[in-house]
C-alpha cells in the first residue's frame, strides 16, 4: 500500500468510527464519501489489494437481494468485502474496499447510474446484470438513457472479465453479445409464464429492428422467452436455468437448477419468480468463480431476507411482514407474491416521496394493484403522498368504506395492527424510506423476529 | 350519453402513468351517467374523421417517441381538423411535444410533429425537473390552481400570442424562462405535467369533459354536476406544498 492510500486509509477508518460512535447510522458512506472527496484514484488502489478480485451487481430490481445470497453462498469460505449496507453508490463502494480489512474478494452492489464509474475504478472480475426496468424516472432519467451508460462501460470491460448476464432481458443479454467471457441464465418453465405483457412493460420492442418482440413465456415484467418475428433476434440460449419452478405461497419457491453438465433442487425460503432471478443471479456469480453446485443450493436454501425486503417481525399475537415496493415492475412482483398466499385482510401501503423513493409519485398508477383492491378487506394508505395513494385505491375501484388514511406511519401500522385478527398477518408494503421508518419503529416497540424466523437462521 | 375517445399509441406512449388520467376521464363521465369509450389508436390504425369526442396522447420513452412520430405526423390533417371540429384533446409530455410543429435534437436533427399546437421544442443540455405549480390561464377557470410534476429536456417555444395552459408559480414550465407552461388551441390542451395531471386537478379533467361532451351532443358546453373531490382537494394540496418548496425555479430573462 502507498504510503498515500496508507494515510488516507487511516483517516476515512477514523472517521468511521467516530461516526458510529457519534450516533450517526452505522458510518457506512462517511469514510467513503471523504475519500471520494480527497482522492478517487483511491477506489483503484483499494480495490487492486483485494487478491480475490471484485465482483459487480448491478440491476434496477433485485441487486440487494442478489448480492445477499451470493454472499451466503460465497461467506463460509472466502473474507469478503460486501456492502451489506446497500450503500451502493461510488462512495459505499470506497467505504466498503476501505473498511474491509483482510478481504479476499470485493462483493458489491452498484447502483445503476455508478456502475459505469465503479467499473472504471475497480477493474471487475466478474459483473452481473440483472434487469433494467423504468425506476425512479426523476432520478435516473429513462431507461434507455441508463442502457446507453450500461452498454458504454461493458465496451471497456477488459476481455477477461466474465459478464452474467440475465439473458430473459433484451436490454441486457444484448450487452453481452461479442463478448467472450459469458454466463447467460433465464427462467426456462412456461408453465410459470404470465397471460401477457403487464401494462407498461418496458423494452417490449426488439432492441435491433424496433419490432414488438414475441414471448413464448412472459416471467416478470418484459422478462421472458421473446423472439422478434421480423429480423429472428430472440433470447440466447441459457447456460444456466431455474425449470421445474414450485411456487409454496409466500413461504417460499423450489426450481431446478441446471448448469453445464449438472443440475439440483433448490428450495428458497423467499417467494416468487423474481427471487428465482435473484437466486439464479447469485448460483451464476458463484459458478463464474469455480464454486460447487453443493455450496450454491446450500447457500441458497440457508439464505433469509435481505434488509426490508421481505421480512417478517412478531408483534404481539399478529405477525407483520414487510414487503419493499419502489417502482412498477418490483411492486407488481411483490403483489402477485401476496396473491399466491391467502390475501391478507388488511394491507397497509405507504407511500413517501423522498430522493430514494423517488419525487414523482406517479409510478403508483402504473402498478396493478387493482386485484389486491378486489380482495383486501382493508387497505391503509399511509406515508408522506397518503392522499396520492388514496386517490390511486379510489380510481382503481376500492370503494371509499374500505380505504383509511393516515399519513403517520406509526398511526398506520397502529391501525393495520387493530384491524388484523389475532393470529393472522398483517401486510405492509413500504416505498424505501417508509420502509427504514417503519423498520425503525418495529424495533423500538420490540417486535421481535418470529421464533420460526430465528430457528430457521440459525 | 356516450364519449368515444381515441387513445394515441397507448402501447408506445404511458411512461408517466398515462392510465391515471384515462381512469379519471372514466370515473368522473360515469359519476355523471356518461359512458367513456376508449378506443386505442396506434401504428396503422385509421383515425375516422369525426369518430372521436376526445382524443389522448401520452408521454414516452425517447425510443417509443421516434418509433411513432412520423406515424403522428402523417396523421397531422385529421388531428387538426378534429381539433377544428371542436373535439377535446389532451396531450402530455411526449405527445405534447410531438403535437407541435417538430423536435429539434441536439444534433441539430428535426422530428416532424403533428402541428396542432403553433410551437417548436428544442433539446436542451440539462433536464428540467421537479414539482410544478401553475395559475391557470384558462378563460374558463382564471387563477385556478394546477399541481403536478415536470421531467423533460426539451424547451418549448410557443409562437407569439399563443394561449397557455397555465402561468408558472413554482417550476420551469415550457421553457425555464417564459414563467409560462402548455397551450391551448381550441379544445386541444397540451402540457408537460405529469404525476400523473388529472386527479389531483379534477376541475380540470371536468372541463375537458364538458368539452368532450359538448362536441358529442354538438351544442354549447354544460358544467358537470360537482362532485365531493375530497380527497382530490388533498392530493392537490400536497402536491402543490411540494412545488412551493422544492419545484424548479423558472429562470426569468
Amino acid at each position: 500500500m502507498s504510503v498515500r492510500l496508507a494515510a488516507e486509509t487511516a483517516a476515512a477508518t477514523a472517521v468511521a468510527r467516530l461516526s458510529r460512535f457519534a450516533g450517526r447510522g452505522g458510518g457506512t458512506t462517511l469514510p467513503g464519501k471523504l475519500v471520494w472527496m480527497l482522492d478517487p484514484g483511491a477506489v483503484d488502489a483499494l480495490a487492486r489489494r483485494l487478491p480475490g478480485g471484485v465482483v459487480l451487481v448491478s440491476a434496477t430490481n433485485g441487486k440487494t437481494t442478489t448480492t445477499a445470497m451470493a454472499s451466503a453462498i460465497l461467506s463460509p469460505t472466502r473474507r469478503l468485502a460486501w456492502n451489506n449496507s446497500g450503500a451502493n453508490l461510488a462512495s459505499g463502494v470506497a467505504s466498503t474496499l476501505l473498511l474491509a480489512r483482510d478481504a479476499e474478494l470485493g462483493l458489491l452492489e452498484v447502483d445503476e447510474f455508478a456502475l459505469p464509474e465503479v467499473i472504471r475504478r475497480t477493474r471487475p472480475r466478474i459483473v452481473c446484470l440483472g434487469n433494467l426496468f423504468r425506476d425512479q424516472l426523476d432520478r435516473y432519467g429513462e431507461l434507455e438513457h441508463i442502457a446507453e451508460r450500461w452498454r458504454a462501460a461493458v465496451e471497456h470491460l477488459a476481455d477477461t472479465t466474465m459478464t452474467v448476464v440475465n439473458a430473459d432481458d433484451p436490454l441486457v443479454a444484448v450487452l453481452a453479445e461479442g463478448r467472450e467471457a459469458v454466463l447467460r441464465f433465464g427462467v426456462d418453465d412456461p408453465t410459470q409464464g404470465r397471460d401477457g405483457l403487464q401494462h407498461a412493460s418496458d423494452s417490449k420492442y426488439c432492441v435491433r429492428c424496433g419490432h414488438p418482440y414475441r414471448y413464448d413465456a412472459v416471467y416478470v415484467g418484459h422478462l421472458g422467452a421473446y423472439r422478434c418475428p421480423s429480423c429472428g433476434h430472440a433470447r440466447p440460449s441459457l447456460d444456466i436455468a431455474a425449470r421445474e419452478i414450485e411456487s409454496q405461497g409466500l413461504e417460499g419457491v423450489a426450481f431446478t437448477l441446471t448448469a453445464p453438465g449438472a443440475s439440483a433442487r433448490v428450495r428458497l425460503a423467499l417467494p416468487g419468480l423474481y427471487n428465482v432471478y435473484n437466486a439464479l443471479a447469485a448460483a451464476s456469480l458463484c459458478l463464474a468463480l469455480g464454486v460447487s453446485l453443493d455450496r450454491i443450493v446450500s447457500g441458497l436454501e440457508r439464505f433469509r431476507a435481505a434488509f426490508g425486503r421481505f421480512e417478517r417481525f412478531a408483534a404481539g399475537d399478529r405477525t407483520v411482514l414487510l414487503l419493499l415496493i419502489k417502482n412498477p415492475a418490483g411492486a407488481n412482483e411483490a403483489l402477485r407474491t401476496l396473491q399466491e398466499g391467502d390475501v391478507p385482510p388488511v394491507v397497509v401501503v405507504a407511500l413517501n416521496d423522498r430522493i430514494a423513493d423517488g419525487r414523482d409519485v406517479s409510478w403508483i398508477w402504473d402498478v396493478d394493484f387493482e386485484p389486491l383492491l378486489a380482495r383486501a378487506t382493508r387497505i391503509v394508505a399511509t406515508g408522506e403522498r397518503a392522499a396520492e395513494l388514496a386517490l390511486r385505491f379510489t380510481y382503481g375501484g376500492l370503494a371509499r368504506e374500505r380505504l383509511e388514511i393516515l399519513p403517520r406511519l406509526e398511526s398506520a401500522l397502529d391501525r393495520g395492527l387493530a384491524l388484523t385478527p389475532p393470529g393472522a398477518e398483517l401486510v405492509v408494503l413500504p416505498t424505501y424510506t417508509a420502509m427504514l421508518e417503519l423498520r425503525a419503529t418495529a424495533t423500538a416497540r420490540g417486535f421481535t423476529r418470529p421464533y420460526w424466523e430465528q430457528a430457521r437462521a440459525s | 350519453m356516450i364519449i368515444r375517445v381515441g387513445h394515441l399509441y397507448p402501447e408506445y406512449l404511458n411512461i408517466y402513468a398515462d392510465r391515471g388520467n384515462i381512469a379519471v376521464f372514466l370515473h368522473r363521465a360515469a359519476s355523471r351517467g356518461h359512458e367513456l369509450r376508449v378506443e386505442p389508436i396506434t401504428l396503422g390504425t385509421r383515425l375516422e374523421p369525426g369518430a372521436h369526442d376526445l382524443l389522448y396522447v401520452g408521454g414516452g420513452q425517447d425510443r417509443e417517441q421516434t418509433m411513432i412520430a412520423p406515424d403522428l405526423a402523417a396523421r397531422a390533417g385529421a388531428l387538426r381538423e378534429a381539433v377544428e371540429a371542436g373535439a377535446a384533446l389532451l396531450a402530455v409530455c411526449g405527445g405534447y411535444q410531438l403535437l407541435g410543429r417538430g423536435y429539434r435534437g441536439r444534433d441539430g436533427s428535426w422530428l416532424e410533429g403533428a402541428g396542432v399546437f403553433p410551437l417548436e421544442t428544442l433539446a436542451g443540455e440539462t433536464r428540467m425537473i421537479g414539482d410544478v405549480l401553475l395559475e391557470s390561464t384558462l378563460e374558463e377557470a382564471p387563477g385556478r390552481s394546477i399541481a403536478g410534476f415536470e421531467n423533460h429536456a426539451g424547451r418549448t417555444v410557443l409562437d407569439p400570442g399563443c394561449e397557455t395552459l397555465g402561468r408558472v408559480v413554482a417550476g420551469f414550465g415550457n421553457d425555464g424562462g417564459s414563467g409560462y407552461e402548455g397551450c391551448r388551441v381550441g379544445r386541444a390542451l397540451g402540457t408537460y405535467l405529469h404525476g400523473p395531471l388529472l386527479p389531483r386537478n379534477p376541475w380540470l379533467a371536468d372541463l375537458v369533459l364538458s368539452w368532450a361532451l359538448a362536441h358529442a351532443t354538438g351544442a354549447g358546453p354544460q358544467p358537470l354536476t360537482p362532485l365531493s373531490d375530497e380527497l382530490e382537494q388533498e392530493a392537490h394540496a400536497v402536491s402543490s406544498a411540494r412545488a412551493r418548496e422544492r419545484g424548479g425555479r423558472p429562470v426569468r430573462s
